[in-house]
């Protein structure tokens, strides 16, 4: 299997939180994959967020409606609760208020979708624990002074950030690769995602 | 059919005379004879639904593409745009540009001869809106037969008239592209535009409107262009273009023939204009976009695209300051709330409002995906 297939494994979980019909607002949508997945299997009303021009044209071509904005100014301009769910994908990790933007995500969704890499999985942890020097794998294929990652987390640090914020945490799918991970997600699960709403 | 890409060569404009009162104002006064000049480039398709309406801003005539007379020889306002393989593809689509209402360039206007006291109307030209120059192209585009327009696209106010298109004839258009346009002028808008017509009234050759076979108001729409025409740049396009270099001489003489760059520039422009518009027709079009107001509608400017069922894209130009960005998510915000198809993006782009006449060739690509994306309308 290939990391093509991984991401449409993750993405097939993400899209079993999605209820059939629902209004969706997805942030940093990319080409807009997910969206067109959730178009197709569920029937979404979905709307893409991107910053990158190219990505508007991508999503633009698959027929999405897309925004062309800055996640880091927030959702001012939204409605509370005017989407069933609002997604961030993979994207958290590169923002530089994430807790400014998850207290956005959660007053304009009903229900928030949030997947991240966690960086407390085992081999993030033996890179830097036992080789000391910061993770680079297939996950976080980055090095640390070229990458757009500037926020990383581990599921236990998401937890606590969740508790302060008055976020509860709905539901939990931990993967690792095309595998769910019931045991010890905190050290066996290289991707989690969480289902979330305002308490 | 060879798909080629190439430009599309000489084309030849049309007309096409409406009878009296076939067209009802917004003011409720009905028109009398009505002409319209119009372009088409590409071929109706056989159930008539590959037809696209462009609509031309401000200053803009029905001459959008290819070239006139000869080729080379005067290229539309859209060329880069329109033709084969280009974003509005002549191969695809059947394109149709008419000058609008109230303008100068072949379409009925305060120019024309009023047929009832035979002498031009000047400003007996009844006082039109938005939505006039809207129904008059909707008076051509079912002339030619064709009941569903696949897309109406313009810039400026141009995509007023989009707007207007897709709120006020919502079963006629499938899909809109709205540039560098807005749903109502800000006031910083209306003042420019205040500012040019004072220019006209305040030229002595002016008269009232009634100049035609005599003097022009040559000054006086020369500086309404001026004005106009700072609108339309940045700050940084005209220092990239000018700077502060002089015209014609090296060093300060310290006396009023030092002429910038910049000044020499609009002059020429000034000059130009004035030589292929009217004073009047300035001063009606400028009125009409004055009044154009989505949010008049009731609801306001919700209930405005709420009767709309078209996907829409909405571009801006980061520089543009005439019709800024905000004035765009304006409407993108409401269309996204009451979940309307809609993308939006602004393009990074030094040079001001011009930019949707200038960048060809990134909104061209965004224009080409959202024509050929799939798009089911909502059902009403």
């Amino acid at each position: 299997m290939n990391e093509q297939n991984f991401q449409s494994f993750s993405y097939e979980e993400i899209a079993k939180f999605v209820e059939p019909k629902s209004r969706v607002l997805d942030l940093g949508c990319g080409e807009g994959e997910l969206l067109e997945l959730l178009t197709k299997t569920k029937g979404v009303n979905g709307r893409g967020v991107d910053i990158e021009e190219t990505m508007i044209v991508a999503c633009i071509s698959k027929g999405l409606s897309v925004f062309q904005g800055n996640l880091e100014e927030g959702l001012k301009d939204y409605p509370d609760k005017s989407y069933d769910f609002v997604i961030l994908n993979q994207t958290l990790q590169m923002i530089h208020k994430p807790a400014f933007l998850l207290k956005e995500m959660v007053r304009v969704g009903k229900r928030v979708v949030v997947n991240f890499p966690n960086f407390g999985y085992l081999i993030n942890r033996i890179q830097l624990g036992i080789g000391g020097t910061m993770p680079v794998n297939k996950n976080i294929p980055y090095q640390w002074f070229d990458t757009p990652n500037i926020h990383f987390c581990t599921r236990r640090d998401f937890f606590q950030l969740c508790k302060s914020l008055g976020i509860r945490i709905v539901d939990e799918i931990a993967i690792h690769k095309n595998r769910k991970i019931k045991l010890g997600k905190d050290i066996f699960a290289s991707q989690i995602c969480l289902l979330l709403e305002e308490i | 059919m060879s798909h080629a890409f190439h430009d599309l060569s000489v084309v030849q404009p049309q007309w096409v005379t409406f009878a009296q009162s076939s067209l009802l104002l917004e003011s409720g006064k009905t028109f009398g004879t009505l002409t319209v000049q119009y372009e088409t480039y590409g071929t109706l398709n056989e159930d008539r639904s590959n037809a696209i309406l462009l609509v031309h801003a401000f200053s803009g005539d029905a001459h959008a593409a290819g070239y006139h007379d000869k080729p080379g020889n005067n290229p539309g306002w859209w060329f880069e745009m329109v033709g084969p393989g280009k974003a509005f593809d002549t191969n695809q689509f059947f394109i149709i540009s008419s000058n609008c209402l109230g303008g100068c360039m072949g379409t009925t206007g305060p120019s024309s001869k009023n047929s009832e006291t035979d002498k031009p109307f000047g400003m007996e030209f009844p006082v039109i809106t938005i939505k006039d120059l809207v129904n008059t192209q909707r008076l051509l585009v079912e002339y030619l037969g064709i009941s569903k327009l696949f897309a109406v696209a313009g810039g400026s106010m141009g995509g007023m008239q989009v707007l207007d298109w897709a709120v006020s004839h919502p079963h006629m258009v499938h899909k809109a592209i709205v540039l560098a346009s807005t749903g109502r002028l800000s006031a910083q808008g209306l003042a420019f535009n205040a500012v040019g017509r004072n220019a006209i009234y305040s030229d002595p050759h002016w008269k009232n409107g009634d100049y035609y076979g005599g003097v022009y108001p040559r000054n006086g729409l020369s500086i309404a262009r001026m004005i106009g025409h700072i609108t339309y740049l940045s700050d940084e396009s005209m220092a990239l273009k000018f700077g502060r270099k002089l015209q014609e001489r090296e060093a300060y003489g310290y006396d009023f023939d030092d002429r910038f760059q910049v000044e020499s520039y609009l002059n020429y422009q000034g000059d130009k204009f004035v030589e292929r518009f009217d004073a009047n027709s300035y001063i009606y079009l400028s009125k009409a976009m004055d009044y154009f107001d989505l949010a008049s509608y009731p609801g306001g400017i919700e209930g405005a695209l709420g009767r709309t069922t078209c996907a829409f894209l909405l571009l801006s130009y980061s520089s543009d300051w005439l019709f800024p960005t905000y004035q765009s998510k304006e409407l993108v915000y409401p269309m996204m709330k009451i979940g309307k198809n809609v993308s939006f993006a602004e393009l990074s782009s030094p040079y001001g409002h011009d930019s949707f006449l200038l960048e060809h060739q990134r909104q061209g690509i965004l224009i080409s995906s959202f024509l050929q994306a799939p798009h089911r309308e909502d059902q009403e």
